[in-house]
């Protein structure tokens, strides 16, 4: 099969695949490049290697099976996806959920937010040659996932966001990890602009290199950091808060031109952003801290008097389900039994509790949210991350569709390239931040 | 703007073109008719809405139907600060006209919904596959094409 790009070259031109496997194609992408000496005439990119059938297999989950496919989608800023997909449930059942687990929601959402930005820019300068830029990002990267992992238990797959809540309270020494990230971070972003900002290398592979209009950006649907880098401050975060978004301050950096150098600061400066969001977030949890555990019995001889009466005492429950005690389900989790697992210690000591565990496990129970379709969208990595649900009252969604923002940002790349050399493909595709697992889905 | 002003002022313009409007849980919905798409998209896009985003468009698949699939476009204007949901109601190997025209962002949804759903799209400059292959049998979201279907290899494609 010819592809279009074959057809329509001219017969002198030379024909040269970039991608699928290709070092600066992170994620897999092909893009056909028709070009005359160094120069691109035309491209055709081809997407859909990393197609998983998202979608298609979401629709035969129920709702609370789906949850860990959602952490697939943008792997980079598996958080972001979670609350985009959690909310998106909650405004169509209506659930309220607890001031505490919101602002958890918001300090992991911001520090994905950071990950992601991070791990953009830390390709992107690589691919220019600024390979010192990369090992930068990724250490700083590294402080932020050892915060998600302390928390979550997982550093890219997390799940941690659940209907209703969250999984688990913070970890008891996250203060002291989080001061640490936004330091470490901080000085990370200080030397990444004295090595990049000004750095003639660097400037001459993205300054007025694959300038976007904004008309042209919102034809293409652009939105996020690659949307505001062409001086549009269309956040989500601002335009329809949700959270408690609206109670935190923080700005909305622009670009100017749009070209591939603005799509760099735009993310450099918003990281600073997200850092001061995280900042305040730590404030307001320690204006709310977690109730104490006290010392519980141990979980089997929980189990022994469960069999008899409920027992007195609290229970203290395995180590890897740290966080997640009862005492602490009223701050992190909705008190809505529809909607939220009981606690571990009720399920296996009191009746009430297994059967509502059970109950919510079991085949054509569990959540059902009513009839009805909803979209809904939370600010992501790329920008507005959209889900679109269509329910029909059972267990498991009819039909969930996801908005990806990269989606529209790479569907941009083929005339952004257009009579440019073969060396400005690798920034401008940099600058894009494509992932393919929210491409492709 | 007011709240419901949007769906009434299309609800009058278009009598014939707007079947239904709905608020569902926040979110403005018009179902339209099909053949009214191009010229109340170009409607809504000038101002006093200028509705210029394209954020979204996608198909749900309703076998059994008359109309069998629903196209669901999600349109932001920028301006007003409001999203707005746009549906139609299409039989199978009906065409949907493209809105290429009026984004660019239409080419690859468009092409998407095709991928998946096999609804035409009149007026689409390049309407092949997307994310599946060439060679690729059946459309993998419509609710008939099984969750596990293998596929046929395809052959191999010889160097011309």
């Amino acid at each position: 099969m010819t592809t279009r790009l074959e057809k329509m070259a001219r017969p002198e031109s030379l024909l040269i695949n970039m991608g699928p496997s290709h070092p600066a194609m992170h994620g897999t992408i092909r893009v056909m490049l028709e070009l005359d000496g160094e120069r691109i005439l035309n491209s055709e990119v081809e997407v859909g290697y990393l197609h998983r059938g998202f979608e298609k297999t979401c629709e035969h989950r129920t709702y609370f099976n789906l949850l860990p496919y959602t952490d697939r989608l943008n792997y980079v800023s598996p958080l972001i996806n979670n609350v985009g997909y959690v909310m998106t449930l909650e405004k169509l059942i209506g659930l309220e959920v607890p001031e505490r687990a919101q602002i958890i929601r918001v300090l992991m959402s911001e520090l994905s937010r950071i990950s992601d930005h991070l791990t953009c820019l830390a390709a992107m300068a690589m691919e220019s040659g600024a390979f010192t830029v990369f090992l930068y990002k990724m250490k700083a990267r590294e402080f932020i996932w050892d915060v998600i992992e302390a928390t979550t238990g997982a550093r890219m797959t997390t799940s941690y966001i659940r209907i209703g809540g969250v999984r688990a309270d913070l970890h008891p020494d996250y203060q002291a990890a989080v001061e640490k990230a936004i330091l470490e971070t901080r000085k990370v972003l200080k030397d990444v602009h004295g090595l990049l900002d000004k750095n003639k290398i660097f400037l001459n592979r993205t300054r007025d290199i694959a300038i976007m209009t904004p008309e042209n950006a919102i034809s293409y649907g652009w939105t996020g950091p690659c949307l505001r880098s062409t001086g549009i401050g269309y956040d989500v975060r601002k335009a329809h808060p949700y959270l408690i978004y609206d109670r935190l301050s923080f700005d909305i950096p622009v670009g100017e031109r749009g070209d591939n150098y603005d799509r760099y600061i735009v993310r450099m400066k918003e990281m600073d952003q997200s850092l001061r969001i995280v900042e305040q977030c730590l404030e307001r949890l320690r204006k709310s801290p977690s109730p104490v555990i006290a010392e519980g019995i141990e979980p089997a001889e929980a189990v022994r008097q469960g069999r008899v009466q409920r027992p007195a005492e609290p229970v203290s429950l395995s180590p890897n389900l740290e966080g997640s005690e009862k005492a602490l389900y009223p701050g992190i989790l909705a008190a809505d039994s529809r909607y939220v697992i009981p606690p571990k210690e009720d399920a296996y000591t009191s009746i009430e509790g297994l059967i509502s565990h059970f109950k919510f496990f079991m085949k054509g129970h569990g959540i059902r949210p009513p009839k009805g379709e909803v979209y809904f969208s939370v600010e992501g990595g790329n920008g507005e991350l959209g889900f679109y649900i269509v329910s029909d009252g059972t267990d498991r969604p009819y039909r969930l569709h996801l908005r990806a923002p990269c989606f529209h940002v790479v569907a941009a790349l083929e005339e952004l390239i257009r009579g440019r050399m073969i060396a400005d493909v690798i920034p401008t595709f940099g600058s894009m931040n494509m992932i393919g697992g929210e491409l492709d889905r | 703007m007011e709240e419901t002003k949007i769906l009434e002022t299309l609800k009058e313009k278009f009598p014939n073109g707007v079947l239904e409007t709905t608020a569902l849980l926040g979110d403005e919905t018009a179902l339209l008719r099909r053949d009214d798409l191009l010229e109340i998209v170009d409607y809504l896009r000038k101002k006093p809405f200028a509705f210029n985003l394209l954020l979204d468009m996608t198909c749900v698949d309703f076998p059994g139907r008359h109309d069998r699939f629903e196209v669901v476009y999600h349109v932001f204007s920028l301006a007003l600060n409001r999203r707005l949901r746009l549906k139609l109601c299409v039989p199978e190997d009906e065409p949907v006209d493209s809105l290429t025209r009026f984004w660019k962002n239409a080419d690859w949804l468009e092409r998407e919904a095709f991928d998946m759903f096999g609804v035409p799209f009149r007026g689409h400059p390049n309407l092949t596959r997307l994310f599946m292959y060439d060679g690729f049998e059946g459309h993998p979201l419509r609710k008939d094409y099984p969750l596990r279907k293998r596929q046929p290899r395809i052959a191999l494609r010889s160097p011309e």
